[in-house]
């Protein structure tokens, strides 16, 4: 049986619902026009009452009447949209040097519309903001501000230099405990991801190569291929930006929201460095951490490679690890987490720094969050390519 | 202390946020041993004023001098060392959020004193009990209500027996019993001890209630323009900004 059910929304014609706008000549007045208006004066029926009201102005205009008198008494509910458009109305009619008067509004349109309208008024009395609208005056602040914020960083990395070299004159000072926590956040925590990006990095290498190779005979450098692209350039990049992800952005987070809460303000008054007191922990954090899953990544990767050898490529297990260590030198390890150092301080240092940047409210913790994460992730490609280049050429 | 010298001068300050002015020429005096309120609408310059007074910004021009002494000329040792001086309760408490109760009302003695841990520990504990909140030391504070932090964050200001307590808006966000508990805390405090409080408010019960002085600031005026006893300033001024503000009453 097709039952036809009814729209829970009827589409709103102006054909099909009753008038909400009717028009009289006044007779009891000064010949004049009288608007009644009736129904619910509400969002909901905005649209169509302006459309109403559009189609009704030019038979109003057509009368040339000086006044116009709108009988509000029988609106059955009003909201600020309906306010609006009794303002509208009012607007309407005055640019064409018609009067209006509303007549028998109930006190709750009445004082709504007082309000409304003294807000509509006062709207303007707030402080003007004024935005260099040349085109060449915005380049030039643009400029201006970039490199501002480029002696800001400097001044922080200076200090941040300092203050480490403070912490290795004097080890006492640090404050351990708190190194230890963010080493378990940013590391201990973070072993489960990193093994298994890694773990299946080394695998698609190892897949990807290993069909172009086997056709040649060649399957069995699959594993010097895989050992030397990640231990020299992969291992690194990934975990850092891995690092940088999860614990950049929780550095940048966490210092913003102390900013927002005047806990680095409570601080500095109590006599505490914040740069000592909350970046330095997190620094050394960091600088523990990314070496140690650097060698934890680069050994997952290996590993995702030798199960490609051992099940694609028929090797034993033995002769992958034997062609991977070959493959690899020691000073490819000890560049790659010397390149782990550096990545280390850049990620940590500029993720401390935006969080100190933060002024203000809420928004700012995530702006400076993401400017974290995305500075951190520039930095370490930068230093990633300058170390390449000074490699090439040490060699 | 000598009673004569004050215990905060602020001279012709001006301070900037970028390019907005916010206070010009701004001159006070804080009488060691007195209540110092620093009153006004909001968006007046009164947090602001606190933090110059503390030393957490730089003025643009003019000077603060606590106990005589400009904090411009100190190095960053000698101005951690007038800091010690001084404790400050923030607006929300501003605990540290990653330690409990007792160790941030610990934190500014076990790095700045060379007491036994045992006798650190008293100390903390004794503290928290003149802020009634024996008993919490384990509680981190985002288990603690807002007002129970704020009381938290000022038995950590009072953890190395201060000359000066600064108060940025004590009551704001308190219910009124809360609030008038603080309030007779806060007395209790300057009458015990004889220590300078400078408070920045704008409620009205805490400034007739607890006030020796107040300086009224004005945004417009970017400045103070009435200083004095609030009850005296109610009856003798003739400014109407000074009218409203005391009377609240919004046409002057």
């Amino acid at each position: 049986m097709n039952r036809r059910v009814p729209d829970a929304h009827p589409p709103d014609t102006p054909g099909r619902l009753p008038r909400r706008l009717s028009l009289q000549r006044d007779t009891a007045g000064t010949g004049g026009l009288r608007l009644s208006v009736s129904g619910r004066l509400d969002r909901d029926a905005f649209t169509d009452f302006l459309a109403e009201w559009q189609d009704l102005l030019p038979d109003i205009e057509a009368g040339r009447p000086e006044r116009i008198a709108v009988d509000l008494a029988p609106i059955s509910t009003a909201d600020s949209a309906g306010a609006l458009l009794l303002m509208q109305m009012e607007t309407d009619l005055k640019q064409r040097a018609i009067a209006v008067d509303f007549l028998h509004a109930s006190g709750d349109i009445e004082a709504m519309f007082t309000l409304l309208s003294e807000q509509a008024a006062r709207a303007h009395a707030g402080p003007v903001r004024t935005d260099g609208g040349n085109p060449l005056v915005r380049v030039g602040d643009a400029g201006v501000r970039a490199y501002q914020e480029f002696v800001v960083l400097m001044t922080f990395f200076g200090e941040m230099i300092a203050t480490l070299a403070d912490a290795v004159r004097h080890p006492r000072s640090v404050r351990w405990g708190d190194v230890l926590v963010s080493v378990q956040r940013a590391g201990l925590e973070g072993l489960p991801i990193v093994g298994l990006i890694s773990f299946l990095l080394g695998l698609i290498i190892a897949f990807m190569s290993s069909l172009q190779l086997k056709p040649l005979g060649a399957g069995v450098y699959v594993a010097a291929l895989v050992g030397i692209s990640v231990v020299k350039e992969l291992g690194p990049i990934m975990t850092a930006i891995v690092v940088a992800g999860r614990s950049g952005s929780a550095f940048a987070a966490e210092i913003g929201t102390m900013k927002v809460n005047e806990e680095v303000d409570a601080l500095v008054i109590m006599g505490f460095d914040p740069m000592k007191f909350i970046a330095l922990p997190k620094i050394l954090a960091a600088v523990i951490v990314l070496p140690l899953l650097t060698l934890y990544a680069d050994l997952f990767a290996i590993l995702g490679g030798l199960v490609v050898g051992v099940l694609g490529l028929d090797l034993t297990a033995q002769t992958y690890i034997h062609q991977t260590l070959q493959g690899i030198r020691v000073t490819d390890i000890s560049t790659s987490l010397l390149k782990a150092v550096v990545f280390a301080v850049l990620i940590a240092g500029i993720s401390c720094q935006r969080g100190f940047l933060v002024t203000g409210a809420a928004e700012a913790v995530g702006r400076q969050t993401t400017s974290a994460v995305v500075s951190s992730l520039f930095l370490v490609i930068i230093a990633d390519s300058a170390f390449a280049i000074a490699l090439h050429y040490i060699r | 202390m000598n009673p004569d010298i004050p215990a905060i001068a602020v001279e012709n300050l001006t301070a900037r946020y970028g390019e907005r002015t916010i206070l010009e020429g701004v001159t006070c005096a804080v009488r060691p041993g007195e209540v110092f309120l620093i009153i006004g609408g909001s968006g007046c310059g009164k947090s602001t004023l606190l933090k110059y007074m503390i030393g957490l910004y730089t003025p643009a021009a003019g000077r603060v001098c606590v106990h005589g002494v400009d904090l411009s000329t100190l190095d960053e040792e000698a101005l951690l060392g007038m800091r010690k001086g001084m404790g400050v309760l923030f607006q929300s408490g501003a605990l540290i959020g990653s330690m409990t109760l007792f160790e941030n009302v610990a934190l500014p003695l076990s790095e700045h004193t060379r007491l036994p841990d045992e006798t650190i520990a008293r100390i903390v504990r004794m503290k928290l009990a003149l802020v009634d909140l024996a008993g919490y030391e384990d509680l981190y504070p985002a288990e603690l209500s807002g007002g129970m932090k704020k009381r938290a964050g000022l038995a950590r200001a009072m953890a190395l027996d201060p000359s000066i307590l600064f108060f940025d808006e004590p009551s704001s966000g308190l219910d009124p019993v809360s609030s008038a508990e603080l309030e007779a805390t806060i007395t209790r405090i300057n009458e015990g001890t004889g220590t300078t409080l400078v408070i920045v408010s704008h409620d009205l019960d805490l400034i007739f209630h607890i006030a020796h002085r107040v300086v009224l600031l004005d945004s417009e005026a970017r400045g103070i323009i009435a200083e004095g006893d609030p009850h005296r300033l109610r009856e003798t001024s003739r400014d109407r900004r000074v009218i409203r503000f005391l009377n609240r009453t919004i046409e002057g």
